[in-house]
């Protein structure tokens, strides 16, 4: 029962002209939780919750930092479970997914890179640190960026999205990798750099928002991954029916 | 199963003999990368030194990659690939015994080419060891994470730059490891951690990568 009634929806969730349908109003219930949470975080953090004893007002790019790091992971990894997905069950959504969330988690690893060098300047004194955490951030680009570029290079769109799967796949094997042989590097350079958390935790006041921020802005990434998988269906279904017929009715 | 690794070891060990000239090529370009380094900076020996492990390892990245290009070039033009997808043996295996058959080439003449680099840079003799051992496990991880990229981008005709933004992001371990046991020996400090880590990565690139170079041409070919 239970695995006739997955199936059926596995079914009608992998027909594109039904993807396309409903995926408009699951966008809104994204996009509306997502920007007031997101915009409560950012509200929060420049002007309800104090300034820090430490860092004075600097801190309060965290509440944009933080977020866009947590994403640039995320999204890396939702990316590798749709390349999965992609090469076993060869559901074409999956494809999609990959494709639509390659240039939108970039951009969020971006974002953490800029905020984390605007905060570093103040903070350390230096935009930049070859620091561990830094390090890896910057390489993680680099990865999102090839998959990016690969996507670009193939024209069948089917064969590179499948490609970019395999790709995706091979790198988050490598993240872990990649990370701790470039902690073992800086702890081999130097010794140990300033920490974020630096062993203090968080009072409550500063970590609510910060929660809400990450919940939101995880919520903006559904959000517009979901509108970029819409145009990329659009796209590759161009010469079907069904997207035909929906042009035609306006 | 045995058959056809061996028998496809034995074919391209037998197709790089016969080109001896690409042979020589690899080697010059990684001996002509390290010494027209020194040109750029002052001929101040700690400095080389210092950059040493680096610039080997650098050079080493970037002749592996372009080398590495022509990997499954001319069995894609010839129709050869065709056969191995078609064929009831495992791709992966195949694709194991092409990567080996290569890196046993490329290997040698890095091997080769490494005393010459002591020479010109200045490396004291001592590191020579560590050297040539980190070469020796750190270049088969490049040459089979490198076929994964030339698998996926084989269908492309010029894909150089590609590759190298698709590849060098995941050569990221082995460099820190094979420049830092060679760092390491340079100022006498134990090296044995970082040759362990690199075999350690050699160790799980010959298991699982095979699995991806296979999977990349298939979806190449489809």
């Amino acid at each position: 029962m239970a695995t006739s009634a997955f199936k059926r929806w596995f079914h009608r969730f992998g027909s594109l002209p039904y993807f396309y349908g409903v995926s408009r109003s699951w966008a809104r219930w994204l996009a509306v939780p997502g920007l007031v949470l997101a915009g409560y975080a950012v509200f929060a953090g420049l002007v309800l919750v104090p300034a820090d004893y430490q860092q004075g007002d600097v801190f309060r790019i965290l509440y944009i930092h933080v977020p866009s790091a947590w994403l640039s992971l995320f999204g890396y990894t939702a990316m590798a479970v749709a390349g999965v997905i992609t090469l076993v069950w060869r559901l074409k959504l999956a494809e999609i997914f990959i494709v639509a969330a390659a240039p939108i988690g970039a951009s969020f690893t971006f974002l953490a890179l800029v905020t984390g060098a605007i905060w570093g300047k103040p903070t350390w004194g230096t935009f930049w640190v070859w620091d561990a955490r830094l390090t890896s951030e910057l390489i993680l680009l680099f990865l999102y960026l090839g998959v990016i570029a690969l996507h670009q290079a193939i024209e069948s769109p089917r064969t590179a999205a499948r490609a970019c799967a395999l790709l995706s796949i091979v790198g988050v094997v490598n993240v872990p990798i990649i990370h701790y042989s470039v902690v073992w590097w800086t702890t081999l350079h130097q010794g140990a750099t300033v920490k974020l958390t630096g062993g203090s935790h968080m009072e409550s006041d500063m970590l609510w928002p910060l929660l809400a921020g990450a919940l939101g802005f995880t919520l903006i990434f559904g959000w517009l991954t979901l509108w970029g998988m819409r145009v990329q269906l659009l796209w590759r279904e161009r010469r079907s029916r069904w997207v035909m017929r929906m042009v035609q009715d306006g | 199963m045995g058959g056809v690794f061996g028998a496809v070891l034995a074919r391209d060990l037998r197709i790089s003999l016969r080109q001896r000239g690409t042979l020589v090529h690899h080697l010059l370009f990684f001996v002509l990368v390290v010494a027209l380094f020194p040109l750029g900076t002052n001929t101040d020996e700690t400095i080389l030194v210092a950059v040493a492990p680096a610039l080997i390892w650098m050079s080493v990245l970037l002749s592996i990659l372009l080398s590495l290009q022509r990997l499954f070039r001319a069995d894609h033009d010839e129709g050869v690939l065709t056969q191995y997808l078609v064929s009831p043996e495992p791709l992966a295996l195949i694709a194991l015994a092409k990567v080996v058959a290569y890196w046993l080439i490329s290997g040698f003449v890095y091997v080769l080419a490494a005393p010459l680099l002591v020479l010109l840079l200045g490396v004291p003799v001592h590191a020579l060891g560590a050297m040539i051992a980190a070469l020796a496990l750190g270049t088969p991880v490049l040459a089979l994470i490198g076929a994964i990229g030339v698998a996926l981008t084989l269908s492309l005709p010029r894909a150089g730059l590609l590759l190298s933004l698709l590849v060098f992001p995941l050569y990221v371990p082995v460099l820190i490891f094979g420049a830092g046991a060679m760092r390491a020996a340079i100022v006498g400090l134990n090296y044995a951690g970082a040759l362990y880590v690199l075999a350690a990565l050699a160790v799980l690139a010959i298991t699982l990568a095979p699995w991806a170079i296979a999977a990349a041409l298939r979806i190449g070919s489809e």
